[in-house]
């Protein structure tokens, strides 16, 4: 049976792990390195690193850390951020990288979406979705959260898919660093519009969060940050939790 | 000396970093020489049959791939390239192994990605390691299950984790992104 995947997230700035409340606010989480060996050990079924701030002299950081990632880790690892071109993908995959995941860039250009799948394989495009919502809908955001789109999330999702998008990253940022809970309704009506695998983000504080959005949505991940980063939920003791409560689990 | 054949499927470099780590050094090479000559041969792979396949073709790859004496292994889309053909792009393939390759019903979530176990193995691969393991699986096409299927895995359908004839191996899962258990497994080739 296959297993639903315990996914820790290491928001990278200037090479090191930083995590924001509500995406602002950010505080100094560690080496990021050694915080993905930690994860494996401890066994996260993936990891994900973006990087948020993005800009060419950071770039050249961020592809010497995923070539340092690579070496160390024997899990399937996804890098995202800034990434706006082909040619930043090939740069990612050939450093280790074994999916990139895509956020304001395919809004601009969606066609990206499939330039990349044709190439590299759709297993390998992961596009992040931030919604909001507002005034009775939820909505798309891109820059880091700070743009509003006219995009509406359920629709976006379909046709990322269509393009070729192998996996949604959905982030809900209401709920984003307030531990309150994923966002059970979007995980549940995005999950229910498409047929790739969803990753859901955002609000995690407790064990019981993952059980509930495991049990109430078809999300086939569960991602989270600063609670495995500072050390309020170990892996191995949410995925006992989760086992016992008969979420399938490695 | 380990060969990993070089051809235009995704992140062979993670297969070399996993050898890396066992201590193993490898080359990426795409030379007839060095593969017919390597103690063991890897044929990894992301990406989409009918480009791969033309792409080996282009390159006398696929002649080459079927002279190998040494064990070899596939990995992933190197598996479903050792069979017969592929849904994929209505691909004819490299025919070592006795099986088709189909499309995943759209019954379920497809690509069926992230860990699952396998079942019903056989063969000198699963030493030390046991059924209710679980692997990495990242895949929307699969191949049927044939009497040269050594490992079974049920997504969907029942399909083929592992393959093997003679001295060709090949997984559908990545056993360089499965932590310790495709790390023994990875042992287990090596030392065949």
């Amino acid at each position: 049976m296959l297993k639903k995947r315990i996914i820790p997230c290491l928001d990278i700035k200037d090479g090191r792990t930083v995590k924001g409340i509500n995406f602002i606010e950010l505080r100094d989480a560690g080496n990021p390195v050694e915080l993905a060996k930690r994860y494996v050990a401890q066994g996260a079924d993936e990891l994900v690193f973006l990087d948020i701030t993005a800009t060419i002299e950071n770039r050249k950081t961020l592809v010497a850390l995923v070539k340092q990632i690579a070496l160390e880790i024997n899990i399937p690892f996804t890098v995202g951020g800034g990434i706006n071109a082909i040619e930043d993908v090939s740069v990612l995959i050939k450093a280790g990288a074994d999916k990139v995941s895509l956020n304001s860039s395919v809004v601009k250009n969606p066609a990206l979406i499939t330039e990349i799948a044709n190439q590299f394989g759709s297993q390998c495009v992961v596009v992040a979705i931030d919604t909001k919502f507002e005034n009775d809908e939820w909505k798309v955001f891109v820059n880091g959260g700070r743009t509003l789109t006219s995009l509406k999330t359920i629709e976006w999702a379909q046709k990322v898919e269509s393009l070729g998008a192998g996996e949604i990253l959905l982030t809900s940022m209401n709920n984003d660093g307030t531990k309150a809970g994923f966002a059970i309704d979007i995980t549940n009506k995005v999950s229910k519009a498409v047929n790739i695998p969803i990753i859901a983000s955002g609000g995690a504080g407790t064990k019981n969060h993952f059980k509930e959005v495991f049990e109430k949505t078809a999300a086939t991940g569960g991602l989270a940050a600063s609670i495995f980063h500072f050390g309020e939920i170990s892996i191995p003791e949410l995925k006992y939790y989760l086992k016992t409560n008969k979420i399938p689990i490695r | 000396m380990i060969a990993i054949i070089k051809y235009n499927a995704g992140n062979i470099s993670s297969v070399q970093n996993a050898l890396t780590r066992l201590g193993y050094s490898s080359v990426i090479t795409d030379d007839t020489a060095t593969i017919l000559s390597a103690d063991k041969v890897i044929f990894p792979g992301v990406g989409e049959a009918s480009s791969a396949m033309e792409y080996l073709k282009e390159n006398g790859l696929d002649k080459v791939i079927l002279e190998v004496k040494n064990p070899m292994l596939g990995i992933c889309l190197g598996l479903q390239l050792m069979c017969e053909s592929s849904e994929e792009g209505n691909t004819t393939c490299l025919g070592i192994f006795n099986t088709k390759v189909k499309k995943f019903p759209l019954t379920d979530i497809v690509p069926h990605m992230g860990w699952n176990n396998f079942e019903s193995i056989k063969g000198s691969l699963f030493k030390d390691i046991i059924t209710k393991n679980d692997v990495y699986y990242v895949h929307s096409y699969y191949a049927e299950i044939s009497e040269q299927t050594s490992a079974i895995c049920n997504y969907i359908v029942p399909f083929s984790a592992v393959l093997q004839k003679d001295n060709f191996y090949a997984t559908q899962f990545h056993p360089e992104k499965s932590a310790a258990i495709g790390t023994q497994l990875l042992k287990n080739f090596l030392a065949l």
